[in-house]
């Protein structure tokens, strides 16, 4: 917990990297989604092995709606984008810029989740529960695990808001804005998959 | 209210027998709250260990945890023997064998053998590599206390509720909710799915520990072998249990949610879980052999007065077999009809397992080679494993065989194999480094007088039990069955393997009498180095201080404090040398999170909406509060530290 970089380095690094200790945090992260890449390709191996498993139920073809999807892929890239832009801000030390990106962010994935309940109460009331078939059950759920994340990505952003107000720009709400900044492109790297995997695949077959 | 005692209360918790363990648990938990109360130590508890994130504490919580796991577990196992015992017994009935062989593999898996190499890992590492505490102090106790509290909930089924039934492994469709009704399967899923948060979150914290906090000069080649075997571990953590938690929500929402994953009659496939399963499942072997690979490696050293024989092979062969653990996973069901193809290329590299595996065992050897060995408890663990692994390993790769395995497939000759390299394999290496590391978290040494007899005892017995269960397989006895009739030749064998379980039993209670007798009997080890240790851990008093180092050592060599010996240095630190240390601060977050997590379970499994969800709500506002956390460090000031050293005796001049 002592380990000290060399004092030349401190100054050139940006400010979430110069004490040593809140760079353990920044590792632990990654190994934390290396441990999600592996749980999002178990549920994309199920879905792959799923999809065309429709018993008596829709086929991806049916239910699938690319114009909604499209939309919610501008919203969550858009936002990974704006999520960028924080950070870059958070570099020149711009508290309040910073904090109106962050918001920004947060707004699309609320957007990005609020499409997306719709677009799945729309099915269910359309084509039944996830009940009928090993595809549709797949399906929900792994988009349903990816939506979680993003739910759980904007509690956490509104949470950083809060601290960054009443404690500004700091060496531990600077590492804490970097972490949530990996898990927010992570989420986008998912949807991609997603996107191809699920939506554009099942359009094509 | 009738149908809630119905749900809570059904038939098969009050048989006579889960009658009288209720009443030994009631009796037992009273006797506890009774000593505390009267020992005045409820603050204690609390201030102590309750709220501590103190990785060395941490570790004895595991230990008192795993060795709870192991009587329930071995309890298990002996009622198991006794109805197998002679043909046409009737001490078990057919549901309640079902459910005793589940809660064995389970308990045995989960709650024993995962807390006991948790136990190890932070007692040892951060000790081991020149550090004050693992890398998330916070994140250390919360994974404690979701094991703990998912240990509750799973031991409690056969209490409240019903035992889960359908094997360690939980196949569907035998989980699947119209096959098995009641509330036991949920225990099984949701116990596990707790636990498994915290096994990841273990896995990243002794990563992160182990790779970024190691003394100055610990280069990754000078590190001792056992934190080698948690950094490969861990990572095996990471990467496997994903698998598992996905396993067990599919079956979970298939149970809970009505989805159709695992129902033919929908379009799901019952070998998507299996698959599923085992993907997380042969790394899990590994996740629990590799941790006693590394403790043999420390033990074998150390007392045999040498360096280990072959480090970088050693290293790079943990490696090669943390690599090909990811590729052999089929091998647990040949059987399924993947085709020769597929079956060909995981049999091969199952076998292809075994060349690693030898050059470890070669190496002990030659470690002891010409080395000046002492038969301590420790090291007759290590003796013993050797040609016990060797033979386990052996029937694996028979097993490994694919037109063999079409005949070995799931019959008792697979019984005796799987116990053959997890007793051989894990439980003795984790009895050996409970020996070694008992005088470093106690300061006493247990007695070795009464181990030899623990040792001698288990291991007979071990032989005992299993080796006529290799005969039995091939005289075809398949697993799981809970009678048999006379006349299939199987009665002799059954009877002496019983006996070898109960000689099992008495070496087990031997070594908890000999716990106690040692703590009662304690002579305070006052040099911290009983064994003439070769790593870092021994250069500090017994047990170390919360800090651990007073001041962080330097390292040069791969057996740190042996060469300091060498060159006559004591270990001693100059009074000047000492600065004020930051050390992370007691919380009550953890326990709080896990009680959270429990509430939550009990709702899920009795598919109580309300109260799972109050419990996942407490659950995020825990979190929640965590990032809001400023205050999560003391400093301990330097005259203190000081203080406390020179009342060590180890201050310099």
């Amino acid at each position: 917990m002592t380990v000290q970089a060399h004092p030349a380095q401190q100054t050139q690094m940006p400010l979430e990297f110069r004490d040593s200790h809140e760079t353990l945090g920044i590792l632990g992260f990654w190994l934390f989604l290396a441990s999600d890449v592996v749980l999002f390709a178990c549920l994309f191996a199920v879905y792959a092995v799923f999809h065309g498993r429709v018993a008596a139920g829709p086929t991806p073809l049916q239910i699938f709606h690319l114009g909604p999807v499209l939309t919610e892929t501008v919203l969550l890239l858009t936002s990974s984008f704006t999520c960028g832009i924080g950070i870059f801000m958070m570099r020149r030390g711009r508290t309040k810029a910073l904090m109106a990106w962050l918001a920004l962010t947060m707004l699309l994935g609320l957007a990005f989740v609020g499409m997306e309940i719709t677009e799945f109460t729309t099915d269910v009331a359309t084509f039944g529960t996830w009940h009928q078939s090993a595809f549709l059950s797949s399906f929900f759920t792994l988009v349903g695990t990816h939506g979680g994340h993003v739910s759980f990505g904007i509690l956490w952003a509104a949470a950083l808001l809060v601290r960054l107000w009443r404690q500004g720009i700091t060496q531990a709400t600077a590492r804490r804005v970097y972490t949530f900044s990996l898990y927010w492109h992570f989420l986008d790297i998912i949807w991609i998959f997603l996107f191809t995997v699920v939506y554009l695949s099942g359009k094509i077959t | 209210m009738s149908h809630l005692l119905a749900q809570l209360f059904p038939p098969s918790v009050l048989r006579p027998m889960e009658l009288g363990a209720d009443a030994s648990i009631l009796l037992g938990g009273l006797g506890i709250v009774l000593l505390l109360t009267r020992l005045r130590r409820w603050g204690w508890l609390w201030r102590e260990w309750i709220t501590t994130v103190d990785h060395k504490k941490i570790g004895i919580m595991y230990l008192i945890f795993a060795m709870v796991g192991l009587f329930r577990g071995g309890l298990d196992a002996v009622m198991l023997r006794t109805q197998l015992a002679i043909p046409n017994n009737t001490f078990l009935g057919p549901e309640h064998y079902n459910e005793i062989f589940t809660t064995h593999g389970t308990i045995m898996v989960f709650f024993m053998a995962m807390p006991f190499i948790f136990a190890l890992f932070n007692i040892a590492v951060p000790l081991m590599i020149g550090a004050r505490d693992v890398a998330f102090p916070k994140l250390n106790a919360i994974s404690f206390w979701l094991f703990a509290f998912a240990f509750v909930l799973f031991n409690m089924s056969f209490v409240v509720g019903g035992s889960p039934n359908a094997g360690w492994t939980a196949y569907a469709p035998l989980t699947e909710l119209r096959f098995n009704p009641g509330v036991g399967e949920n225990y099984y899923l949701i116990a596990l799915q707790i636990s498994g948060i915290g096994t990841i979150a273990t896995g990243v914290n002794f990563l992160v520990t182990i790779l970024r906090m190691r003394a100055k000069g610990m280069t990754l080649m000078k590190m001792p072998l056992f934190v080698w075997s948690v950094l490969i571990t861990s990572s095996l953590v990471i990467f496997a249990f994903p698998a598992l938690t996905v396993a067990l929500a599919l079956t979970m929402l298939d149970r809970l949610f009505g989805t159709s994953f695992f129902t033919i009659a929908h379009g799901g496939m019952p070998m998507m879980y299996v698959n599923l399963f085992w993907i997380w499942g042969h790394p899990e072997v590994y996740i629990l052999a590799l941790p006693a690979f590394g403790i043999f490696s420390e033990v074998v050293a150390t007392f045999s007065r040498k360096r280990l024989f072959g480090y970088p092979a050693m290293v790079g062969s943990l490696i090669a077999i943390s690599l090909l653990s990811y590729g052999v996973w089929v091998h647990h069901f040949f059987t399924m009809g993947a085709g020769a193809a597929v079956n060909a290329f995981f049999g091969v590299s199952t076998m292809l397992i075994a060349i690693p595996t030898g050059v470890k065992i070669f190496n002990w050897i030659f470690t002891m080679w010409g080395g000046r060995i002492r038969m301590t408890v420790a090291m007759l663990w290590q003796l013993a494993f050797i040609p016990t692994f060797v033979i386990g390993g052996a029937t694996g790769v028979m097993l490994a065989v694919v037109p063999g395995d079409y005949q070995f497939h799931n019959s008792y000759f697979l019984v005796a194999h799987f116990h053959n390299v997890l007793i051989g394999g894990v439980v003795f290496g984790l009895f050996s480094g409970l020996y070694y590391w008992w005088p470093k978290m106690f300061g006493y040494l247990l007695s070795e007088r009464q181990g030899k007899w623990a040792f001698w005892f288990f291991l007979i017995g071990f032989w005992v039990t299993f080796f006529p269960q290799y005969l039995l397989g091939l005289k075809g006895m398949t697993r799981r069955i809970y009678i048999y009739p006379h006349g299939l030749g199987w009665s002799p064998l059954n009877l002496i393997s019983t006996l070898g379980a109960y000689a099992m039993g008495i070496g087990f209670v031997i070594l908890v009498y000999s716990v106690v007798y040692s703590w009662r009997h304690r002579e305070p080890d006052l040099t911290g180095d009983p064994w003439d240790g070769r790593t870092l851990e021994w250069s500090l008093p017994s047990p170390a201080p919360e800090y651990n180092f007073a001041v962080l050592p330097e390292v040069t060599e791969r057996d740190a404090w042996w060469e300091m010996k060498q060159e006559g240095r004591s270990g001693k630190v100059r009074a000047e040398d000492i600065g004020a240390i930051r050390m992370p601060r007691n919380t009550p977050v953890p326990f709080l999170l896990g009680m959270s997590f429990f509430v939550a379970g009990i709702g899920a499994v009795f598919s109580w909406w309300p109260i799972a969800i109050a419990g996942m709500l407490f659950v995020i506002a825990l979190l929640v509060s965590g990032w809001f956390e400023e205050h999560d460090h003391h400093d301990i000031p330097a005259e203190e530290i000081r203080r406390t050293e020179a009342a060590l005796g180890r201050l310099e001049g």
